[in-house]
């Protein structure tokens, strides 16, 4: 792995392209620390994806398929007759270049083939040379290139440095949209072979175990035992969460990324507390080890393998006989669930429209789909009164809230996790308006390209997000930054280590079941992590029950 | 390819196009070609070419509900959902679509990026593109409107308010009560203005620079020529005869009629003293108009169809089809189970299945799933 440059060399960057030098004559290089290791042949063999072998995309031999130039034009073509968004978005770019500056891989890296406009014309270039007459005729004068290796392997480059995550698409006066492009530029690399292992592996192991980390089900059992056991640390009471269970009222799914690592694992540990306190109220929820898997790193790979892994979550609650489907706090997750799922594996006509069993609410915004965001589930219950809350256990934190790309941009999931934050903490600061939102900042790292080989593309590309985290951090003294994704969760805690190291990182219900008054529960001293609440940093844990009991009374 | 021979190449271009009825007209004297050739058969280009691209988008389905959502969702009913910016049924995007289409909303977002190095970014008002752009294409719209009282008789109402509207410099302008420009419209000179700046910015921004083609070079010279000898034809043609005593540019207003209004009546005819500066205006806009659906500019058709702008975010609520939509393979329960079934077991979790092994090892876990 290539080292990463620190900050300071970090942030010399030239945003102004070369000045004579057309970028199709810029050559393409593939580089350490920005791209990302190749598929292994075994993950894809097991899910059937084409030209599996080992390779490496810093040799000069990809070992493509000797007839891959064709396999890739009738690939586009297909497409091209299958998406209108492609057949748009390929003809009516006019380069007035308000999404050059909207990327945040740009605006960190400074390579003018990843401003959004440029990333497309690498596929347009290639469209208008085959489907074109002046393409065809007039060649570069017409903005046209032939498909070649040099092209491919700029490709795959590029689709690999796009998180998707839509923001060029809100600043286009036509509404193009870059992931649409990433995603079938991707779709058409899978067809011989060029992938990168850190989505192809865990698709592989999505398909298999049901979730992207490949946790059987046994040991997904087991990790969800070692929180019980934190929970009964902190809280003196052993929940019993049911997994599996037919009959249930609902499946909850969450991403595996929730079990795996913290501070995620925290958030799943909220999760289980919110959940065990609304059993006595009339909650009745399942887990499943088989759709053990929120995200969709088949989203990443091409529309069918979203489809193919998507499939697991109707499939588990037809054969669980739920009634709905409740999801985690996760990005991508939510853009296939709003955006495909039903599309995909629909009709859910065995499910029910969603309705909250504690407060009565009918989910309407989820009566096709029958899955509710847990963000829309609690900002409901709290709502309605109906979870005792103690938002000063949170106020060593002072908070604020990294809207996700695709919850932002694919949903439109905004003011209620906001509702939540501030209902379970006092100290609640947003960052500059250009930051949040509909415009707020990728963390860099979505899409799957959150693996450790390509470290400085995500400081680079997570640079905005994290200068938005250091203006609150330097004005407001902000410590914590809240997101509703998994992937931040994993990727936001090396983003602010390496930017603004002052600022960790949280789920939202980390934040709900710290302020979450259990019923029966013992006087808590310390958070989730096992970190002291606040007014008991000096005190041992029994000192601090009772002086706090003392106080109290 | 670099930004200056984009230009030259399409300086070089629009001139050779200048020159065509120059030649053609002056030398050879073909102005039935200029005058009712080309014209006509610009225009059907221009149909057909536009009705070809768009059945041809039409053509390609809508496999996914993908908006781009740019504000709340329609969720809880206590939340205020952005019904314009993430509309959940068809009046919110008709509004969202008439924002986008009439005032280029999503241009209006637009911001600068200023970068500081020491890692301190900031985003500044950047309005000027948004500006320009709907400078551009509104004084475009007036002037083509303008021209309709060269095709209509009697002349519409509208014509003529548009016309007086534009004239608004005829009337004088308050304070300065004396002062007024007799006869100057004002949307001739924005519309030069405007593709002066447009042509400025691709040059001063060092990224449109990089990524400007001819392809989007061109139409902004051969708009400025077209813009250019229309406003000679209107106002240079006294100026030239008090120059230099013989007057090139002005065009008998009245035979142009003549010659549009059989263009139109399919009656074509060819007034005399009609100049070569007009058969040059003439002929460069059948040169767009020709253009025209094979270029970019099929932009004013494509948002329309932009799947991003034009769908609603209702997809939880309402299901979308996929035309092309097929069957794949999936990794069912049964054979997730057959693979962990005895892990499953041994960990307590219910199973649909009992193995024989486990059933005779561990009968106590497999009541237990019996159980469930």
């Amino acid at each position: 792995m290539a080292d990463v440059p620190k900050p300071k060399e970090l942030v010399k960057i030239r945003h102004s392209p070369p000045f004579l030098t057309g970028w199709m004559n810029t050559p393409t290089e593939i580089k350490q620390g920005i791209a990302c290791y190749a598929g292994k042949p075994k993950n894809l063999e097991y899910v059937g994806l084409p030209n599996p072998r080992e390779w490496s995309p810093f040799d000069a031999d990809w070992k493509l398929p000797p007839n891959w130039k064709k396999i890739i034009l009738d690939g586009l073509r297909e497409r091209l007759e299958k998406f209108r968004s492609l057949k748009i978005f390929m003809d009516i770019c006019v380069r007035c270049g308000a999404c050059a500056d909207k990327c945040h891989f740009f605006i960190g890296g400074g390579d003018p083939k990843n401003m959004p406009v440029l990333r497309a014309e690498l596929l347009r270039s290639v469209y208008r040379k085959e489907y074109t007459t002046a393409g065809k005729i007039m060649g570069a004068f017409a903005g046209a290139r032939e498909l070649t290796e040099d092209v491919l392997k700029e490709w795959w480059s590029y689709f690999f440095q796009c998180t998707e995550c839509r923001r060029c698409s809100v600043f286009c006066p036509y509404g193009i949209d870059t992931a649409e492009i990433t995603i079938i530029g991707r779709e058409l690399l899978n067809l011989i072979g060029l992938n990168t292992d850190w989505i192809s592996a865990p698709v592989a192991n999505c398909y298999r175990t049901g979730n992207h980390l490949g946790i059987q089900p046994h040991a997904y059992k087991d990790m969800i035992d070692f929180f019980l056991d934190d929970i009964e640390d902190i809280t003196g009471i052993r929940l019993e969460p049911s997994f599996n269970r037919k009959g249930a009222e609902i499946l909850f799914i969450t991403p595996s990324g929730d079990v795996f690592a913290d501070p995620g694992t925290y958030t799943c540990m909220g999760y289980l507390m919110l959940f065990h306190y609304l059993e006595s109220m009339g909650l009745d929820i399942t887990w499943s080890t088989y759709a053990s898997e929120g995200g969709n790193f088949g989203y990443f790979t091409s529309h069918e393998m979203a489809k193919r892994l998507n499939a697991k979550m109707y499939a588990e609650a037809k054969r669980l006989g739920v009634r709905w489907i409740l999801g985690g706090e996760c990005g991508h997750m939510w853009r296939v669930v709003n955006q495909y799922m039903d599309t995909f594996n629909g009709p859910a006509d065995f499910l029910e429209e969603p309705v909250s069993p504690i407060t009565g609410t009918k989910f309407e915004n989820a009566k096709s789909t029958k899955m509710v965001h847990i963000i829309e589930f609690t900002a409901d219950l709290i709502k309605n009164n109906k979870l005792k809350l103690d938002p000063s256990r949170n106020d060593n934190l002072k908070i604020t809230f990294h809207d996700s790309c695709n919850p932002a941009r694919g949903m439109g999931l905004l003011d209620e996790p906001r509702y939540v934050i501030q209902n379970t903490c006092k100290y609640f600061y947003e960052m500059p308006e250009n930051t949040i939102r509909e415009q707020t900042f990728c963390c860099g790292s979505g899409a799957g390209l959150n693996a450790g080989e390509d470290m400085e593309l995500r400081m680079r590309g997570g640079m905005p997000r994290a200068n938005a985290v250091k203006y609150v951090h330097e004005k407001y003294d902000v410590n914590m930054l809240a997101t509703i994704c998994a992937i931040d969760r994993a990727v936001l805690p090396d983003l602010m280590k390496y930017w603004v190291p002052e600022v960790d990182v949280t789920g939202v219900h980390e934040l709900v079941a710290n302020a979450l008054i259990l019923e029966g529960e013992k006087k808590r001293t310390t958070d989730l992590r096992g970190e002291p609440l606040p007014g008991m940093e000096d005190m041992d844990e029994e000192e601090g029950a009772e002086q706090t009991e003392g106080a109290e009374a | 390819m670099n930004f200056i021979l984009g230009i030259l190449f399409s300086i070089v271009v629009v001139s050779i196009l200048v020159f065509i009825p120059w030649i053609g007209v002056w030398a050879w004297d073909l102005r039935f070609v200029f005058g009712v050739i080309v014209p006509y058969a610009a225009i059907a280009i221009f149909i057909m070419g536009i009705l070809y691209r768009v059945i041809g988008w039409a053509r390609s389905p809508v496999p996914f509900r993908i908006p781009t959502t740019a504000g709340q969702q329609k969720s809880l009913a206590w939340i205020k959902p952005n019904r314009i910016d993430n509309p959940s049924n068809a009046f919110g995007v008709i509004i969202r679509m008439a924002f986008e289409v009439l005032l280029f909303r999503s241009l209006f977002r637009n911001t600068s990026l200023e970068f500081r190095q020491g890692n301190r970014i900031t985003y500044e008002w950047e309005k000027w593109l948004w500006v320009a752009a709907l400078a551009f294409h509104y004084s475009f719209l007036v002037v083509v409107l303008r021209h309709l009282r060269f095709f209509t008789e009697p002349i519409p109402a509208f014509v003529h308010w548009i016309e007086n509207l534009d004239g608004f410099l005829e009337m004088g302008i308050a304070p300065f009560s004396g002062f007024s420009l007799p006869g100057i419209l004002i949307s001739g000179f924005v519309l030069l203005a405007a593709l002066t700046y447009l042509f400025l910015r691709r040059l001063y921004i060092s990224q449109t620079r990089y990524i400007s083609l001819p392809a989007d070079y061109f139409p902004l010279f051969l708009i400025i020529g077209i813009a250019t000898t229309g406003v000679l034809m209107r106002y240079m043609g006294a100026f030239m005869q008090f120059i230099f005593g013989a007057d090139w540019f002005s065009v008998p207003v009245v035979n142009v009629k003549e010659l549009a209004m059989g263009l139109v009546t399919f009656h074509p005819v060819i007034p005399e003293d009609i100049g070569t500066i007009f058969y040059i205006h003439l002929f460069l806009v059948s040169i767009l108009l020709a253009y025209f659906p094979f270029s970019k500019l099929m932009h004013m058709g494509g948002i329309f169809l932009s799947p991003t702008r034009n769908l609603s975010n209702n997809n939880r609520m309402v299901r979308h089809v996929n035309p092309w939509d097929y069957p794949v393979k999936t990794h069912t329960y049964e054979e997730y189970e057959d693979e962990f079934r005895e892990k499953m077991v041994e960990a307590g979790l219910p199973v649909e299945k009992i193995s024989e092994e486990s059933a005779e090892d561990k009968t106590g876990s497999s009541e237990e799933a019996e159980k469930e």
